[in-house]
């Protein structure tokens, strides 16, 4: 924020050497929120002996370490940074400040997707669900772009979010039926709803990271283009911006994203949508920083959450999504208050 | 191809459409629409309301696929180019454009570079080059670092302007580029378009309300009614009362521009002069 007073020949450079610098600390913040959430918990690890099991193992704390405690680290990584990506990516397709993860009805999707496969497949596992929630985000996201693109006037920012609501009143109406139905489906549904990183194992996080990693990859790929369609549909195509081939690639990266996150962790709010607005304030609106950096807030915040989740009831845990809203709600409003927020 | 395209020599000029047919959805904007914008030429395109000008300028800039005939850009059919091919030969200030919330002047002037950019290679020293030229240009230098929604109209459309100069094509289309703007600030608009043709860098396009300021700056008129091209050429020979009469329905007398000889529309009185009723 600081660039405003500074002279026109220094400000490129300073700016860059300041975000690259910015890269580093959020890199380096990360590492330490990993090792202490390897260490802390209802037992707490010395470091030197979370290192010992993480190396070579024969430690008392090898399976709190190795089995439940870095599974669990590694999926706050992975669905941070996919929730942060995404709603950076949301925000930008849709050019809409308050756009996250649940406004493509893709996080309804995934819901009824896991809800289908406890009431109707018989799954209880964690690993089983993955599947049926992708395939729900998927049918969910085709679903909103159809609806959001009939009609002559074709895809638009708000049309799309206006078929993004009305599809996910539609599933959650279809949720609600299906967990009313059956109070073995609307228990198992209530435990995954709540959202948490509590007792995800590896399985769980080998399953959903290649579909958390191409995700990130396509975004990364269209930042560019992300920034061209940033100044409007006209102008990014006078630029030589291929808008719907970014719409359709970015829409396929969110669908990945939030159905693999959604699937591995249950709903968790306000990451999606805090994360990409807290680092614009120091970024700036270009994709090219802006992605780089959702990429590592969001764990941040995914990993301190869970990480404070298991401090504060300790030894019980408050579930992550719990946290991430509590810290989320107060640092949005601020945001809100402190910007001038075009179109809130 | 790329370069095949560029060796090539086009036949007559860069930017041609023929024989268009306009629509939006069943709407039919223009049909049978033929014209030629001559190189070197800073052309304005004039006509009321809804007479379909800025239709004709989003089919040039391709934004708008025609339903029938084509835009030739380069002796080639613009649709088949790679639209960053496009980019490079022919830039565009839309009349919606949007500046990020909290973006720089630099940063937007930046983004003019889209199309010379590549994924492993975001920036270049030509891209400094560019945006360096431009923002200078345009006067625009000094406010390098000032966020875009802090700066007045006239700044705004400045930058605007800038950040399509800095996409460095030898074509431009600019829709309504004074719209929202008083009167200084579309004659320092207008100047700039102007230096730009003079220096001979750039074929200039521009949709424009303002007759007046048509008729002063532009080398090529083209006059439109009604989804048709009624005149075109230059506007000393063009403008005539029966023109306007026939374009805009509006009786007029035409004088010479004190200032630069050009023909100037005064629009015919409803009486001869305005009277105070004295009570």
């Amino acid at each position: 924020m600081s660039t405003a007073v500074l002279s026109p020949p220094t400000t490129v450079n300073s700016v860059r050497r300041r975000l690259v610098l910015g890269l580093a600390v959020a890199a380096a913040i990360l590492v330490v929120l990993m090792a202490a959430s390897l260490a802390l918990g209802a037992e707490h690890v010395p470091f030197g002996q979370v290192w010992r099991a993480l190396t070579v193992g024969g430690t008392d704390a090898d399976v709190i370490v190795r089995d439940v405690r870095l599974p669990r680290t590694l999926l706050g990584v992975l669905v941070g940074s996919a929730l942060a990506v995404a709603g950076a990516l949301m925000q930008a397709l849709s050019r809409n400040p308050l756009a996250e993860p649940g406004l493509l009805g893709v996080n309804a999707g995934a819901s009824l997707g896991v809800v289908i496969a406890m009431a109707y497949f018989g799954i209880g596992a964690l690993s089983g669900y993955i599947w049926f929630a992708l395939i729900g985000a998927s049918i969910a996201t085709v679903a909103v772009y159809a609806l959001g693109s009939a009609g002559a006037a074709g895809a638009s920012p708000a049309r799309l979010a206006l078929a993004g609501a009305a599809i996910t009143a539609a599933l959650t109406g279809a949720i609600s039926a299906i967990v009313l139905l059956s109070s073995t489906v609307f228990n198992g549904f209530r435990a995954w709803s709540v959202g948490t990183l509590s007792g995800r194992t590896a399985p769980v996080v080998i399953q959903v990271a290649p579909f958390i990693v191409i995700g990130v990859v396509l975004g990364l790929f269209l930042v560019s283009s992300l920034n061209a369609l940033a100044l409007g549909e006209d102008a990014a195509k006078g630029l030589g911006a291929n808008v719907a081939r970014t719409r359709l690639l970015g829409v396929v990266a969110t669908t990945l994203l939030c159905g693999a996150a959604t699937a591995a962790a249950g709903p968790i709010s306000f990451v999606g949508l805090v994360v990409p607005h807290m680092v614009r304030t120091f970024t700036g609106p270009d994709h090219r920083w802006l992605l780089p950096y959702c990429l590592l807030a969001g764990p941040i915040l995914m990993v301190a959450a869970d990480l404070a989740g298991r401090l504060i009831a300790r030894p019980g845990e408050l579930p992550t999504a719990l946290v991430t809203a509590v810290v989320g709600a107060p640092v949005f409003v601020y945001l809100i208050r402190r910007r001038r927020m075009a179109g809130l | 191809m790329t370069t095949d395209l560029q060796t090539q020599p086009p036949p007559g000029n860069r930017l041609r459409a023929h024989d268009l047919k306009l629509q939006y959805g069943e709407r039919v904007v223009a049909e049978n629409l033929s014209i030629d914008i001559p190189d070197h030429s800073l052309t304005m395109i004039v006509g009321p309301n809804a007479c379909g000008k800025s239709t004709l300028l989003r089919s040039l800039a391709r934004l708008l696929a025609p339903n029938h005939g084509s835009v030739v850009l380069d002796g080639q059919d613009i649709s088949r180019y790679p639209s960053k091919e496009v980019a490079r030969r022919l830039g565009l200030l839309p009349q919606t454009s949007i500046a990020p919330d909290g973006i720089t002047v630099a940063d937007l002037v930046a983004r003019g570079r889209f199309p010379h950019q590549k994924f492993l290679r975001q920036w270049s020293t030509d891209d400094d080059v560019a945006v360096t030229a431009a923002l200078e240009r345009t006067n625009t230098a000094d406010l390098a670092s000032r966020f875009v929604d802090e700066l007045s109209g006239g700044q705004r459309q400045r930058v605007w302007l800038a950040m399509a100069l800095a996409q460095e094509t030898p074509l431009l289309l600019l829709d309504e580029p004074t719209t929202y703007l008083d009167i200084a600030h579309q004659v320092e608009v207008l100047d700039l378009c102007a230096e730009l043709q003079e220096s001979g860098e750039r074929t200039v396009v521009v949709v424009l309300h303002e007759l007046n300021l048509a008729a002063r700056y532009a080398t090529h008129l083209i006059a439109m009614r009604a989804g048709q091209v009624v005149a075109q050429g230059a506007p000393k020979e063009i403008v005539t009362p029966e023109l306007i009469e026939s374009v805009y329905h509006l009786r007029c007398s035409i004088i010479d521009d004190p200032e630069t000889g050009t023909p100037l529309v005064v629009p015919a009185a409803r009486r001869s002069a305005p009277r105070v009723r004295e009570s």
